[in-house]
């Protein structure tokens, strides 16, 4: 059931509105209940062929010898596609805005880096077909260490999953293997709080799981284009990839879609329009190329998992002095989008709270596995649950109310944010207030009373002294910048160097400084008494 | 064997757009001869109601009934750019957009008007009901059909309009971090009461209640089929769910809906929600957008709530009977905390 609560911020709004406001249905109502709504997979074309790849067994390979002489006489083949038959067989999603190094093959060449990463592509008269050719492919692996743990990947000595970036973490602005945010003295704060509370987070990865898998058509059309049935989540995104795996210019393709059964954030890397294209350029005909629902959830890209530390300083009145957070996102085998995702999450420190002293290092690290994508609530979601549950644990250490300690630490009007712009518009404290009403949970009258539009800035809106760290030195502009940037690269005459040494790996957390009598809890090291 | 009821909470906010902005949106806006608009976008609509969204939006800013107004979308030779539906940037990119767009359109729309009534179009209003007359005397009216045809038959004008909408791209500071993530932000506080049995370690959702801020509800209906779903999905990912259950080791990954666990129509409880407008300054008219962050609240809510129930914290995700079991026992036994 919903309720607007049109009382409250009722004065910052005009409610004087015609159809905005109003539950009109969908215009696409009719044909989604009726069944008749036409999606890609819905597109039958006359003479259209079937691909389907051919997927690594192993997680992490060379590739020693591919036989493909029985495929190729099975009944039904029509075109088997390798590596070499893709034009630009290396790509990263976010080069569309300058974004990261081209690290990912459409079809694997020397080596795989995930188990089920494509290697063939089979092009024949039915699935059943293809299916039964993939069958009779013959693969020479020689099998290569893996590793799937993202501190192990980072540790030295780990195999190197993908030599784009031989440290197996994403390169930020061409110096460090993480994205910073340093707001104030965290360390400073935390030595004279009255607690500290250290711990240990981990996500799971989980599936988009939507009811149409991901999936193209392709089909060869008049004058040299290509017309595209499609799934994805973003037309142009999908059509500016595909002009650039393909090699030509983008209104070689006319992509049709915008009715999806789901995508959650699932449909955004465009894995099938590639291949699809490509067979119907091969092949002259229709090729339509779609997952099943195996190759949905464990091939298709997940939500990738985070592991996440915070250690927090909070004083005996509740207030919380300090935020150091250590965040790893386990990005696979490839980057995607996950490097886009921990510059979100480093933003989103410290959680909608005004603290301070806030210190995070995000990591975006490659293991051998699936490689992850974005899902609803990206780069946040998982920073939301280590926070709000460390926000539980802090309330306890207090004996606060859950919901007070959030109204007392909540952002407001005025304040500044770690990222260093001013909290406005926000609304943290009525949600809070509302939510208890809601539940009937009863919360003390000077909270109720609090508001986000009162007594916030003043000296919260200050930027607080940060102590500065020995700057990296910068390596050579990178091949794409690490810094989103869609303007065009000014040519650089330098010569390329050596990658400057990465920072090492962060040392196991040490418990803080001593302070009297204060109760130090760490899910590593345990509860101590100082 | 005890079940034990808990209750818990999160509050969140999330950033509307994709971090850092530099994700633009188009839009075009064009009438027929018989005054019916067309929307053409290339945006993706996944099922959360982008085409709706949108279309109340552009009969909004035109002053013309919704009936007169359908969005088509995705086609990538007649629909403008859009980056793509994710991010929480529909609403407010592609909303903004077809604003721009249709506002574009209404001043033709208005002008052509004025020519046919012989007044100055600042004059004008539109009632929202397909027609458009002086100001304070309503029985000087024109419709919107006869306004369309005398523009494309009689005076030979195009009632368009193009819009696009840009947040200008941000730096990071690589030392410090500093940017400008996002120009908006939406909010929300849930609580979850949960039952744990401590026999089998399993828990069962009793209800929800929760208030989320969005700016303005542009369709009240679709932003509670976005929370309702959303707010599954959270107790899903919290409980339920993982293509890795032995994470981080990559084994016995399920391949369908048989092996992947989510919840079913039986462990669905009450959600009430309610949902509060803080306009954005920049969002149309207001809306910021509730697509991705009604997960969020949930998982942390639900841990949170089987700590109050039996005095257990997992952290890590999901939290299966299993683990809830383990650290029962470890603890030497259910610890119900202060009941709330």
């Amino acid at each position: 059931m919903l309720e607007l609560r049109k009382d409250i911020f009722a004065d910052e709004r005009d409610d004087n509105l015609k159809e905005i406001g109003k539950g009109t249905q969908r215009q696409d109502m009719l044909g989604h209940i009726t069944g008749t709504s036409s999606y890609f997979g819905d597109h039958k074309l006359q003479g259209m062929l079937h691909l389907k790849v051919v997927r690594s067994t192993l997680a992490h390979a060379r590739l020693r010898h591919i036989d493909t002489t029985e495929a190729e006489r099975s009944a039904g083949v029509r075109r088997i596609i390798r590596g070499a038959d893709v034009p630009v067989n290396l790509n990263t999603l976010l080069s569309l805005i300058n974004f990261g190094k081209d690290d990912e093959p459409s079809l694997a060449v020397d080596k795989v880096r995930y188990k089920g990463e494509p290697i063939l592509a089979i092009v024949a008269d039915s699935e059943r077909e293809a299916f039964e050719a993939i069958a009779k492919v013959r693969i020479d692996y020689e099998p290569l260490p893996t590793v799937f743990d993202v501190e192990d990947a980072l540790k030295p000595g780990a195999p190197v999953v993908n030599e784009t970036y031989p440290k197996n973490a994403f390169i930020y602005h061409d110096v460090y293997d993480h994205q910073r945010l340093r707001f104030g003295d965290a360390d400073a704060a935390l030595a004279s709080a009255d607690h500290v509370l250290e711990q240990r987070y981990q996500m799971s990865p989980i599936e988009h799981a939507p009811t149409e898998t991901n999936g193209a058509i392709a089909a060869p059309d008049t004058n040299g284009r290509y017309v595209v049935y499609t799934s994805t989540q973003a037309l142009f995104f999908s059509v500016d990839t595909c002009a650039k795996i393909l090699d030509v210019p983008s209104n070689t393709f006319h992509f049709i879609g915008g009715t999806v059964g789901g995508g959650f954030g699932g449909k955004v890397d465009t894995l099938t329009e590639p291949l699809a294209i490509l067979g119907a350029m091969l092949t002259g005909r229709p090729v339509r190329y779609v997952f099943g629902r195996e190759e949905e959830m464990q091939y298709g890209p997940p939500r990738g998992a985070e592991r996440i530390y915070i250690k927090d300083g909070v004083m005996r009145d509740g207030r919380i002095v300090a935020r150091k957070v250590r965040a790893y996102f386990d990005s696979g085998a490839y980057t995607r989008l996950s490097s886009y995702a921990a510059v979100k999450c480093a933003a989103h420190l410290p959680g909608p709270y005004t603290i301070p002293n806030v210190y995070g290092d995000v990591y975006c690290v490659f293991t051998n596995r699936t490689p992850a994508t974005a899902m609803r609530g990206f780069g946040v979601t998982a920073m939301d649950f280590a926070i709000e549950c460390q926000m539980d644990k802090l309330a306890n250490l207090v004996s606060m109310d859950p919901m007070e300690f959030r109204i007392l630490n909540a952002y407001r009007d005025g304040d500044m944010k770690a990222h260093r712009r001013e909290a406005k518009n926000t609304t943290l404290i009525e949600c809070v207030q509302v939510a208890a009403e809601k539940a009937k949970w009863p919360i003390r009258d000077e909270f109720r009373r609090a508001s986000s539009r009162k007594d916030g800035g003043g000296s919260r809106a200050a930027i607080p002294p940060t102590p500065t760290e020995p700057r990296a030195r910068p390596a050579a502009p990178a091949q794409q910048r690490t810094t989103y940037d869609r303007a065009p690269m000014t040519a650089t005459r330098e010569p390329p160097r050596e990658p400057p040494p990465p920072a090492p790996p962060p040392p196991p957390p040490r418990p803080a400084a001593p302070s009297h009598g204060a109760t130090r809890f760490s899910s590593v090291f345990g509860t101590r008494r100082r | 064997m005890t079940r034990h009821r808990g209750r818990g909470m999160a509050s969140i906010n999330y950033p509307i757009g994709m971090n850092l902005g530099g994700d633009p949106s188009q839009a075009l806006v064009h009438s027929n001869p018989s005054g019916k608009f067309t929307v053409a976008l290339s945006s993706i609509d996944l099922g959360q109601g982008m085409k709706s969204v949108t279309r109340q939006i552009c009969a909004e800013t035109l002053g013309v009934p919704v009936e007169d107004v359908y969005v088509d979308t995705a086609d990538s030779d007649t629909g403008p750019h859009c980056m793509g539906s994710f991010a929480s940037r529909g609403t407010h990119r592609v909303g903004n957009a077809v604003m721009a767009a249709a506002r574009e359109a209404r001043g033709v729309m208005m002008e052509a008007a004025a020519e046919e009534l012989e007044v100055n179009a600042a004059d004008l209003e539109t009632d929202g009901r397909g027609n458009i007359h002086v100001k304070g005397a309503p029985h000087r009216s024109i419709s919107t059909k006869d306004v369309a045809i005398a523009a494309q038959f009689k005076q030979g004008k195009t009632i368009s309009g193009r819009g696009i909408f840009l947040v200008p791209l941000s730096d990071v500071d690589p030392e410090t971090g500093e940017m400008s993530p996002a120009t908006c932000y939406a909010h929300a506080c849930l609580v979850a009461e949960v039952e744990v049995d401590d026999e089998t370690g399993e828990v069962a959702m009793v209800r929800m209640d929760s208030a989320y801020e969005l700016g303005r509800a542009l369709n009240p209906r679709l932003v509670e089929q976005q929370l309702v779903g959303g707010a599954w999905m959270g107790v899903s990912h919290a409980l339920y769910e993982t293509p890795e259950p032995y994470y981080p080791d990559p084994a016995h990954g399920p391949r369908d809906f048989v092996e992947y666990l989510m919840p079913g129509p039986g462990d669905i409880c009450p959600h009430d929600i309610a949902v509060l407008e803080r306009p954005a300054p920049d969002g149309p008219f207001g809306a910021k957008g509730p697509g991705e962050m009604c997960a969020n609240p949930v998982l942390p809510a639900v841990a949170n709530a089987i700590f109050n129930a039996v005095g257990v914290r997992i952290d890590d995700l999901p939290i299966t009977p299993e683990k809830v079991l383990r650290a029962i026992k470890a603890q030497g036994g259910a610890r119900p905390q202060v009941r709330r």
